[in-house]
Order: structure tokens, then sequence, then C-alpha cells
């Protein structure tokens, strides 16, 4: 009778072999306790959306005691970080086009003299808006900052200039994204977050299948070239990486309505380094991975970072350090910039190439890295 | 083209991690033939017919296959080669047509949509052409795998155990096949581990451990190993086979239904361990030795010489 009932035999005998299967398969096992703690990392660590510190430049006309208080508190506060002065406003432009600074201060001239006539001079904060997390913190202190640095100055005979009526007129313009939509800022960076998923999963698997199905070795028995193998398999999924960047073009113009300024065939030109690069990862992870169900997991476990440290979840500039270091090197985050700049900021091609390169780079780098471990598995 | 020879190598050896899996092997196959390649599971096979067609690179040894350097012409032989590998490796997910039309594709056979059509013709599938290959049975799925190594025409068949799995009706239509090819002048080297299969080749090589151990005719490896073989019937055949077997001078004792078969290299030493047992119940006589005898002496012995302990 006690054959044909639940046996805690026969259930433990499955359970051990389940431990023992999941101890000879490495890579899962890893990726089980790998995954969680990178999250961890990631998620507990890395990601902070209260972002401080921003680039801050400086276009000064004035240089008066007040302008200098200004962009000494400013100095002295933990949300800009105050490191360049321009000299022209085209410059300024230029700086916040290319998205190395968040912000400009625009301070006009005379602005010293007017507030002590009780004129209440104009004061300029640019911001770019394009992620509007990332700058909204520190939009909401530079009212306070401003007015507390300059009360500080304004003592004894010029204290009736701050009791009666705010000293300044602070302006703040938000650049490329006014009224802060989110939806401007998203839409354009799935553009990359979606490429990066399919194009690393579906690469990765496609020449593992072939590996793992054992065709492979019949399509190298072939008269077929290794490079011709491997170019025939990455085109089909370029393209399929382009009707993706389409797609999400027409949503982001026609559901969305993101403001498209830049040249769309500039975009879709910076894109095939971007789906190149990607590509790339997904044959070096073919190349490593045995199973198809390895690839998926490494492929996951490139695309986490990606998401988590590029600036598309959080800002990146709100990340520690280390964080960033690691977000700089993904191509990503650069993807992103260069997105956002073409469409919201309508980027030239020379302002998009800071960009441009380091996508290049990584892409040599990993194909270098690919190429060297495709060769070792063919023997 | 190097005399009547398509394949003729020398001292060929590979090594994965130190581990030497292919052993200075020498093979010579003549145009038209069907070559046996036998051996134990492990010894060699796969790796060796994939050096021969450019696969791998062996790390010593020379020789040529279809004339070519099999070092530094491999995509001269792939080109004239017809590789079947031991897996299935066509594409499951694809239709029978859309298989043969890959792999014309990739030789660029001449006339394509013509090559393909005789080709299912040939096969008797064109009615069926549409149908994924992965939904073949294995019968099928082997003789649509022989149809895509022919397309191109190729000089040279590499077959690597194409009747594993296979009923012994799929299995006698493909070697009547074969022979019909090997009439027309294509040659063949195939891996196999049946005895039948063995003694429908015209000659035949047996490895194990990687190394070459016999190789000739059926009637000449038979010959060459020097084994005498007694066969017995009677009664308590276990029993007496228990007891033979504890005799270092048998070397093998194999049951066949209601006989015995009683094999080892030294007649003399061997009849006097049997002699004991001439009993009047039991029906003692010499037989010639089989094929299979023959091989699983090599292999005993190839194990005590090679494998490492
Ligand atoms: N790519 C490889 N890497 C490491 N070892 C291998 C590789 N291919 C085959 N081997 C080993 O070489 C030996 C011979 O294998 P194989 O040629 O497949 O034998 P056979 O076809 O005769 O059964 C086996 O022990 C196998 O494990
Ligand atoms: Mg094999």
């Amino acid at each position: 009778m006690k054959d044909i009932h639940f046996s805690v035999h026969r259930f433990l005998a499955i359970v051990i072999k389940e431990f023992i299967q999941m101890r000879r398969d490495r890579l899962t096992f890893g990726m089980m306790i790998g995954i969680p703690i990178l999250q961890l990392i990631l998620f507990g660590y890395a990601i902070n959306s209260d972002p401080k510190h921003l680039p801050t430049a400086i276009l000064c006309a004035d240089n008066g005691i007040f302008s200098r208080t200004l962009v000494y508190s400013m100095r002295n506060s933990d949300y800009f970080a105050v490191d360049h002065v321009v000299q022209s406003e085209k410059e300024a432009h230029r700086l916040l086009a290319t998205g190395k600074y968040q912000f400009i201060l625009q301070i006009p001239e005379d602005f010293t003299r007017r507030i002590l006539r009780g004129e209440c001079p104009g004061l300029v904060l640019l911001a770019d808006a394009t992620d509007p997390s990332a700058t909204s913190n520190a939009i909401t202190a530079i009212d306070r900052l401003a007015r507390e640095a300059l009360d500080r100055d304004l003592k004894g005979p010029l204290q009736h200039l701050r009791m009666e009526r705010n000293a300044i007129d602070l302006r703040i313009h938000r650049m490329y994204n006014p009224e802060g939509i989110t939806q401007y800022n998203i839409v354009p960076g799935l553009m990359g977050v979606i490429l990066t998923m399919t194009m690393v999963m579906i690469t990765s698997l496609a020449i593992t299948r072939e590996r793992e199905r054992g065709t492979m070795e019949n399509l190298l028995s072939t008269p077929a070239h290794p490079l011709e193998v491997m170019i025939g398999k990455l085109v089909p999924y370029i393209l399929v990486g382009y009707v993706q960047v389409c797609l999400i073009l027409v949503a982001a113009q026609f559901l969305f309505e993101v403001p498209m300024l830049g040249s769309l065939s500039l975009l879709l030109a910076a894109a095939i380094v971007f789906i190149a690069a990607n590509l790339a990862v997904g044959i070096t992870v073919s190349t490593v991975a045995t199973n198809q169900l390895q690839a998926v997991q490494m492929s996951f476990f490139f695309f986490l970072p990606s998401l988590l440290l590029s600036g598309f979840m959080f800002p990146f500039r709100g990340m520690p350090t280390w964080a960033q270091a690691i977000g700089q090197i993904l191509p990503l985050t650069h993807f992103h910039r260069l997105v956002r700049g073409i469409l919201l900021k309508g980027n030239t091609p020379e302002e998009i190439l800071p960009h441009l390169l380091p996508i290049s780079v990584f892409l040599m780098t990993v194909l270098f890295i690919g190429w060297c471990r495709y060769r070792q598995t063919l023997d | 083209m190097n005399g009547e020879h398509v394949i003729d190598v020398r001292n060929v050896t590979k090594r994965f991690n130190g581990k030497t899996v292919v052993n200075r092997l020498a093979l010579q196959v003549r145009r038209g033939e069907i070559y046996g390649f036998l051996g134990p599971n492990g010894s060699g096979k796969t790796t060796f017919i994939r050096m021969l067609c450019g696969l791998l690179t062996p790390d010593e040894g020379e020789g040529s296959c279809l004339g070519f350097d099999i070092r530094r012409q491999s995509d001269q032989i792939k080109l004239q080669v017809g590789y079947m590998t031991q897996k299935f490796s066509l594409y499951e997910d694809l239709s029978i047509r859309e298989n043969l039309d890959f792999i014309a594709r990739l030789y660029r056979v001449r006339d394509r949509r013509e090559a393909v059509e005789k080709s299912l013709a040939r096969l008797g599938l064109t009615g069926r052409h549409k149908q994924l290959a992965g939904q073949l049975s294995g019968g099928w799925k082997q003789r649509l795998s022989l149809a895509a190594c022919l397309i191109h025409d190729p000089q040279l068949l590499l077959l690597d155990e194409p009747t594993a799995g296979v009923d012994p009706k799929a299995r006698r239509d493909f070697w009547d096949e074969v022979h019909k090819l090997a009439a027309g002048g294509l040659t063949a080297l195939i891996t196999t581990h049946y005895m039948d299969e063995a003694e429908r080749c015209h000659r035949l090589a047996y490895i194990a451990y990687g190394n070459l151990l016999a190789h000739g005719t059926v009637e000449e490896v038979v010959a060459a190993a020097g084994l005498t073989t007694w066969s017995v019937s009677g009664p308590d055949l276990p029993r007496l086979a228990e007891e033979l077997r504890a005799r270092p001078a048998v070397e093998q004792v194999v049951a066949f239904g209601n006989t015995l078969h009683i094999s080892a290299r030294d007649a003399e030493r061997l009849r006097d361990a049997l002699s004991p047992h001439f009993t009047p119940a039991h029906h003692w006589q010499t037989i010639p030795s089989g094929l299979e005898d023959v091989f699983i002496s090599l292999m005993q012995t190839a194990r005590d010489q090679y494998a490492k302990p």
C-alpha cells in the first residue's frame, strides 16, 4: 500500500536530484546568487533619485559682491557643482546641448548695482530639463539658496531691501522640456532599452541554438566561411533593430507627441553603431554560453546594469561615482544621451560625437573579445 | 589526384586538453570504396572525420583528402565532401525543401531548383516537401540528411553513424543506396557499430583509444586477429560460462541463445583449458571466428595496452 501513496522517500529523491543538477549547472547556480546580489547593490546603493552635485557653469557679466556671494554659496551647496565659467551665451548653450552641464547660471550686467538700487534684477538659471527628475530638487533648492545668500549680505542699511520684497527676480528656464513631461525623457530612452534587450538576447540565442542543436557543425562543414555565417546571422537582426527603432519613433511622435527637433536620418545612422555594439555583446555571450538558458541568463546579466545604471530609470548624476564609472562604459548610457540630444535638443553631428565615441570604443573592445573567443571555439 | 587514394593520411594525431584522442592514425581509402570505420564509443572516430573535412586541425600528421592537403586546403576539400554528422544537424524548424534549398545555396549548386526537385523526387518526399524536418521519424531524418549530403554531387561521403536508431528495413535500403553510389564512383567512409554493416563494407578499419588496431577486408581482419573460437551446446550453460571465464587462457565467453562461443588467440592453451569440460553431455566444435569476436578481442587487448589505469 505504501507504494501508491505519497512517499516522502520518492519526494526526497526528487529534491536531492534537483539540488545535484542545480549544483552541476554552475552558471545557473551563479546567476541565482549573482542576480539578487546585483539587484541589491544596484537598487540599494547605486540608485538615488535625489541627484546632487550637478555640474553647473556660470555666465557672469557682473563682478560685484552679490554675484560673488551667489556663486560662492552655490559652490557650497550640495546640489550644484560649480566648476566652470563661460564667456558667451553661445558656449553656454553648447554645454547644455551636449549634456556636459546640467545648469547654467546667467548673472546679468550690473547685477550688484541694481540690487543695491532696489531694481530687482533678473537672475536666470538655464536647466537641461530633458530628464525632469534629475533637476527638480535642484531647482527647488536654488530659490532658497539665492535668497539666503543675499540675505546675509543685505544687512544694516540694506536691510530694507530684503524686508520689503524679493531683491532679485529668479527665473528658471527648463530647456528642452519646459513642461517637465516625463514621457519626453522615457520614450526616447526606451529605444535604447528595447534595442539592448532584444539585440543581445536574440543574437546570443541564435548562435547558441545552432551550437546546442548541432547544426553549427553541419554549417561549418560546408564551404560557408565563419565570417559569412556570422554576418549572415547578424544582418537580419540589424533589420529587426531598425524596425524597433521605427516603431518607437512612430509611437513617440503620434502617441506621446515627443518633440523631434533633430535629424531623424542622423539618429538612424547613429543607431547602427549602438545596434552593432549590442550584437557584439550577443556574439560574445554566445561564445561563452553552452546552451540557450545560459545565453538568456548572461544576456540578463548585461541587461540589468544597463537598465539601472544608464540614467534611464534613475538620474545618472544621482548615482555614486563607482556606479557612474560602470555606467560610463555601458553603451546604453551614451545612447540615451544621443537620442535625447537629437530628439529633444536638436543636436548636430558634432554635438553627438562625444556620445558616439564611447559606444564605438565599446563596440571595438567587445568585438575583439568576441572574435578571440569565437576562434577558440572552432577547435 | 594522387594515384587511386581518395583519403591518404599518416600520423594524424589530435589531443584535447592533453588527452590523446586520435593517435598517429594512418588511413588509405581508394576511389569507389565503401570503407567501414569501427570502434567503441569515444575511440576518436568522430574526431578523425572532423579532421578530414577541416572542422578540426590535427595537432600532428599530414596527408591528403581528394588530393588536397588536409591542413591547408580544407576549403577545397569541403567543396567536394558530403559530411553527415552523428547527430541530426539539419534545421528542425525548416521544411524538408527549405533545408535542401539552404544546403544547395551554401554549396552554390548550379541549377539549384532542379537539384532540389531531383533530390526530393529521389527521396520520395516530393509530396511532403512542406513538412518540417523536425517532424520526421528517425529513418526519414537519416534519408533527408543523406540527400542533403549528396546535393552538391560530392566525391567523398563521410557518414558518422548514419544508421544509429534506424529500423532494419531502412538500414538495408540505406546500404543499398550507398552501394549504388559507390558503383558510380563515389567513395564513402562510414562509421558504425553494427557487425552486419561492417560486413557490407569493402574494407574496414578498427580503432580503439585513438589507435588503429586492424584494417583490411573482413577476411583479412579476421585472419590477422588469429582467433580460435569454440562453440558448445548442452545443459547448464550459465554455470559452464562462469567456470570458463575464470580460466586465464579463455579470453571471451559469449552466450548466443543455446550455445556459448569461447575464443582466445592461443589455440593450444585454449584447447587445454577447455578439455576438462569435454563431457558427453556437451557438444563441442570449433567454428570460424566472427567479426564481433575479433573486435571484442582487439578492444580488450587495446584496453590493456593503452588505457591508463
Ligand atoms: N571538442 C572536444 N573537446 C574535448 N574533448 C573532446 C572533444 N571532442 C571529443 N572529445 C573527446 O574525444 C574522445 C573521442 O570522441 P569521439 O571522436 O566523439 O569518439 P567516437 O566518435 O569514436 O565515439 C572522447 O573521449 C571525447 O570526450
Ligand atoms: Mg562519434
